[in-house]
């Protein structure tokens, strides 16, 4: 705990780590993405019938809330899978704690959420990921399917919103700990996109396009 | 980790293509055969998807299969995809015999490759592609379906799929030629007729098993005055079960047979009579094989052809259907071809009482039959028709007494699914119906 | 020395007789030396016959063929009483058969086709049925040099091969894939040795077809045998087979290449009797000499053609996923083409090289099935690597001038046909046109055509066309 709290560590965590984090993220998700790509072109098939306009289409409807038939079947996994993607991007970049950060390193602005606001998204974050995990254990169709992987991607996911929820209201360890715990977490999630299947986050507007491109280019249907 | 749930005990079916395929593999041939065929596929797009799932499960409710198993999810999209690619992918291809049987079963019996499950996948994956590779392995390492396997033989042996003699062929198309003559004067069925604008493909079991679905083509065509023909030669069938066993060397092969014959006849276009996975072969799949982007003479489906007659007046509609009926989409031209407003517009104009099934269109349930399953034979009937009580729910829905199926695979699957759920209705082309309701100009009918 | 200059432009006698050719023969045909010095080339307009006059004369007349010199146009009649007969140049054969069909003009002008009478089907020559008769007959092929007559048969339940009035001895479970000699005495053609029981896979894998040349089937079985090819002295055959399930390969006179492939295409014979393939390796598809590679890899690589004198091979290509050419030597056209190309076809001197080519502006769109889609499936003829400017809805194969100055194809506008000469439609429009066929000095232009209901044999000069 000691270690935790030191001035070093925090400098640490919050200085060289956050530079090795992000270094990771991105040369991490740019490599996954070349290699598909370089990939691909060796496979053929694939590269010659993407279309812009019918992969944004697709990728269009099926970022609309109940824009797509399945979205619609599932009314309560659909408004969580929104909220939670929401949440999940919008409140770490514009959260005021990390606008200081920022500002204070680099001095840019950006807007910042409100306090509350910030703190209820974290919530339903937290809450999503509760729902996950849950439905992973109720839904037939889900446990079966269910891999240790899987708790620990949400887990890693769950954790950076967690510590900075509890750091926020000074809740259990010491803040400073907290937001250490925090950092660490963060940067673990940065990390772990471009190796685990949070690379859903690089992949999915590359397959929901290619799948948009033959349905509606090639095949002239819908996908949605 | 994974969590198996109980999967309902079926009687065991013995297949002798899989039993006697998995006889001869040994773990190390089972080992070096699969990761040769994985770098063989490039795995970029596996890749892809694979490190896209998320595990959700949303794609499950998109399988008929699933729905019809009261949602058991050894049944789901991705639960199949757990059983058979996942386990090769984690095992990094140290699976034993036994295994590669049960997945050669999952991925040639459970799964149609119908493609509705990824318009249910939020990512878009494409886990027919996932099950088609898994089916290539198969292919590779010999455990495949003994009667599938057989119609693969039959389209490498004669380029049709139901070892039609070359004379059998030819012999089929004179005889529907005389038969329809009595009806049309001077009806004909031009055997290779050099620039015609037309050339006229039709699947194995056409000339085998259903004759007068030609001569219905031959009737439409004369009357609608189209300058058509036949090839007399191999090519004339666009059929491609070898591109369901896996065997996509073949697959090319009879693909290059039909567009050489196409080519050969210097016609402008191919129209194709009503079949689904032929469509599919010829349009987006096999083509492919040899490097063309797109087929490189134009293939038209039935429907639409039927379509563009109707609306321009080519033929007329006299004498509409009574009964009520209803229209199966067939996967491979409804996701495949976006032909969901054409057929409804022809059915319309040839039937009085449409009613349409829900879903449908490119939601609609497969019939369980294509992908190559239905030609799995009779050892797999059983299982396809517990595999889609969901579909004869739909059809039975609807009160119509007649199912319109523009599909080969999809009209005797479903006259199988009517018949064991005992459904009491009928399955026709759209062919058998428009026959009997265009007009046949007073000029052309033939003196009694 | 003009024979050989000449050859290549014997590439596609068939087809000029309104005939499908195969795409990828490799044999170029023989039709005998000087064929057009023989023709009239004096005789400006010779109107032939009468052909809306048969129409009103019989009640049903199919398809129109010609003849290569011109001088002869036939086609199946049907009488009042439904029985058929051939009518050329509007006289009918005395003979009538109860069906005729695969009506053609061999190389020397005469009526070959398939006749049926008395539940027997032979051929007809001229009018003369053969001796020989089936249970069925078809594929009727025309030996390259014209002398010769082969067709499949299927007589008691057994399949076979009767080339020139003299069946195979032997009968076998299945015969596919007619191969004939260029000097038309021979023939092979894939043979199934067996007759196997419904859904045998296990017996099928270990192989029923082999090559039977002249009758007599190779010691050794494969799982597929399919394009066939004769050497040009027609002592050697070669054969694109699978040998299990994965493995393909070629093979001639019975021997294997020691290399098996991950797929193959017919072979075909270079004229020093070396044997040429399309191969698939690891990288692409290559062609295969004698079973070492000698070029590409490319996407795809389709059977070879040579120049008369052996030196060059052209073949199309895919150079590109979904882009095909011409490659020569290896080496590919810079301009490639959306859709397809077909056969190349080498000008006598065998400097230049010509083929069709399709392109469409829009290729996904396949919108109709009775009417063109604006800017899609336009055909030209490309030669050395440069389309012609105009395009057509369709296009026949290019044919050389003798010097290999001048190309020339029927070519289709609008349900209309022309003879388009290096890359400009001919002045003339006609309901029917067979290929162009170039006089011996190449100053003229023999057009075969049908307009107002009558057929006409023109010589047109070049620069009138």
């Amino acid at each position: 705990m000691k270690f935790l709290m030191s001035e070093g560590f925090y400098e640490f965590v919050r200085g060289p780590m956050v530079w090795l984090a992000f270094l990771v993220f991105i040369s991490g998700s740019t490599y996954r993405i070349y290699k598909i790509i370089s990939g691909l072109k060796k496979e053929a098939v694939v590269l010659p019938y993407m279309s812009f306009k019918y992969g944004l289409r697709s990728i269009a409807h099926w970022a609309t809330p109940f824009g797509t038939v399945n979205w619609r079947r599932h009314p309560v996994m659909t408004t969580v899978t929104f909220l939670f993607h929401f949440c999940l991007i919008i409140t770490p970049v514009f959260l005021l704690a990390h606008n200081i950060l920022l500002f204070q390193s680099w001095h840019i602005r950006l807007w910042t959420l409100p306090e509350g606001l910030a703190d209820l998204m974290t919530l339903i974050v937290m809450l999503s990921c509760v729902f996950f995990l849950l439905r992973r254990f109720v839904a037939r169709e889900v446990r079966f399917v269910t891999y240790p992987s899987d708790f620990f991607i949400l887990a890693i996911v769950f954790l950076p919103f967690f510590t900075g929820f509890l750091a926020y209201h000074q809740l259990f360890l010491p803040y400073k700990a907290l937001i250490v715990l925090h950092i660490l977490c963060g940067e673990l999630m940065l990390i772990a996109i471009p190796f685990t299947r949070l690379a859903h986050m690089l992949f999915s507007v590359f397959t929901r396009a290619y799948t948009g491109s033959e349905f509606g280019m090639v095949r002239h249907a819908r996908d949605w | 980790m994974a969590v198996a749930a109980e999967k309902k005990e079926v009687k065991k079916i013995i297949d002798l293509g899989l039993e006697e395929g998995a006889k001869k593999l040994t773990p190390e041939k089972i080992e070096i055969t699969i990761n040769n065929a994985l770098a063989a596929m490039g795995g970029a797009r596996l890749d892809a998807y694979v490190s896209t799932c998320i595990h959700c499960g949303l794609c499950s409710e998109a399988c008929h299969f699933y729905l019809s198993h009261d949602g058991d999810p050894h049944f789901s999209p991705v639960g199949k995809v757990k059983q058979t690619m996942w386990e090769i992918l984690k095992n990094k291809g140290r699976v034993s015999p036994d295994s590669v049987k049960k997945i050669a079963e999952i991925a040639y019996t459970e799964c149609n490759l119908c493609r509705r499950c990824s318009m249910y996948c939020p990512f878009g994956i494409d886990i027919a592609y996932i099950i088609s590779s898994v089916r290539r392995i198969c292919h590779l390492l010999g455990v495949t379906p003994q009667y599938l396997q057989d119609t693969a033989h039959s389209h490498a042996a004669t380029m049709n799929q139901m070892w039609l003699k070359q004379d059998e062929w030819i012999d089929t198309l004179f005889w529907q030629e005389d038969d329809y003559r009595r009806e049309i004067k001077n009806l004909t069925i031009p055997l290779d007729k050099e620039g015609a604008d037309i050339m006229y493909s039709v699947i194995g079991p056409e000339p085998k098993f259903l004759a007068m679905l030609i001569g219905n083509a031959a009737k439409i065509m004369n009357v609608a005055g189209i300058d058509w023909t036949f090839p007399s030669f191999d090519g004339w069938d666009n059929s491609d079960m070898a591109m369901f066993s896996g065997d996509q060397e073949i697959m090319g092969r009879v693909k290059r047979a039909h567009f050489e014959a196409a080519m050969r006849l210097k016609v402008k276009r191919i129209v194709m009579g009503e079949c689904g996975h032929a469509f599919r072969s010829v349009y987006d799949v096999g083509n492919r094989w040899f490097g063309w982007k797109m087929p490189p003479v134009p293939v038209i489906h039935a429907i639409q052809f039927y379509y563009e007659l109707i609306k321009e007046g080519r033929i007329k509609i006299v004498k509409k259907f009574k009964e009520p009926v209803t229209l199966h989409d067939p996967c491979n031209v409804m996701r495949g071809r976006g032909l969901g407003d054409m057929a409804r517009y022809v059915v319309n104009a040839i039937c009085e009482d449409f009613r349409d099934m829900s879903p449908n269109k490119e939601h609609n349930y497969c019939c369980a039959a294509g992908g190559g399953v239905i030609n799995c034979g009779p050892p797999w009937k059983l299982k396809r028709m517990e595999g889609n009580r969901v579909k004869a729910e739909q059809m039975k829905a609807t009160g119509a007494r007649v199912v319109i199926t523009p599909c080969h695979n999809c009209h005797s699957g479903i006259e199988d699914i009517i018949g064991y759920y005992k459904l009491g209705m009928h399955t026709k082309f759209i062919s058998d119906i428009l026959v009997d309701a265009i007009e046949v100009p007073e000029s052309m009918k033939a003196k009694k | 020395m003009e024979a050989t200059q000449k050859s290549e432009e014997k590439v596609q006698p068939i087809s000029k007789q309104g005939i499908p050719s195969p795409l990828h023969t490799a044999t170029p045909l023989d039709r005998g030396k000087d064929a057009e010095s023989r023709m009239d080339w004096d005789t400006k307009e010779k109107m032939i016959a009468n052909t809306d006059e048969w129409k009103s004369r019989y009640a049903e007349v199919r398809p129109f063929n010609v003849s290569e010199d011109g001088e002869k146009i036939g086609a199946v009649v049907q009488n009042d009483d439904e029985t058929f007969t051939v009518c050329i140049n509007g006289n009918p054969w005395e003979e009538t058969y109860e069906k005729i069909w695969s009506f053609k003009f061999t190389n020397e002008g005469k009526a070959a086709c398939l006749v049926l009478k008395d539940n027997a089907w032979t051929v007809a020559l001229d009018g003369i049925p053969w001796n020989e008769k089936f249970d069925y007959a078809w594929n009727l092929q025309i030996a390259p040099n014209g002398r010769s007559i082969g067709i499949n048969i299927k007589k008691d339940d057994q399949y076979g091969v009767c080339l020139g009035d003299k069946p195979w001895v032997q009968g076998f479970a299945d015969v596919r894939n007619l191969f004939i000699s260029s000097d038309g005495t021979k023939a092979a053609a894939s043979v199934a040795v067996k007759r196997l029981a419904e859904a045998d896979i296990f017996n099928f894998q270990k192989g029923v077809w082999t090559v039977a040349v002249n009758g007599v089937p190779w010691d050794k079985n494969f799982v597929n045998v399919w394009g066939l090819a004769f050497s040009p002295d027609g002592r050697h055959v070669a054969a694109e087979t699978r040998i299990n399930l994965y493995d393909y390969a070629v093979v001639v006179d019975g021997n294997m290449w020691p290399q098996t492939y991950k797929c193959v295409c017919e072979p075909c014979f270079t004229a020093k009797n070396n044997v040429i393939a399309p191969v698939k390796i690891a990288k692409g598809w290559t062609l295969a000499l004698d079973g070492k590679p000698i070029w590409g890899p490319f996407i795809q690589v389709w059977p070879p053609k040579f120049s008369s004198d052996g030196q060059k091979i052209a073949a199309v290509v895919a150079s590109e996923f979904g882009r095909w050419t011409i490659a020569v030597d290896g080496s590919a056209w810079k301009q490639t083409f959306s859709d397809t190309v077909l056969d190349p076809v080498f000008s006598p001197d065998g400097k230049r090289v010509a083929a069709i080519a399709k392109e469409s502006k829009d290729p996904m769109n396949m919108g109709s099935s009775l009417h063109s889609i604006e800017g899609n499936d336009r055909w030209t003829i490309v030669v050395d690597g440069i389309p012609w400017n105009q395009d057509f809805d369709m296009i026949w194969d290019p044919v050389f001038s003798p010097d290999g100055s001048t190309v020339a194809a029927k070519a289709e506008i609008n349900g209309k046909y022309c003879v388009a000469v290096n890359g400009k439609a001919g002045k003339k429009m006609f309901d029917a046109l067979w290929s162009p066929v170039f006089s011996p000095r190449g100053d003229k232009i023999l057009v075969r055509c049908i307009g107002g209901g009558k057929y006409y044999r023109y010589v047109v000069p070049l620069d009138e066309i």
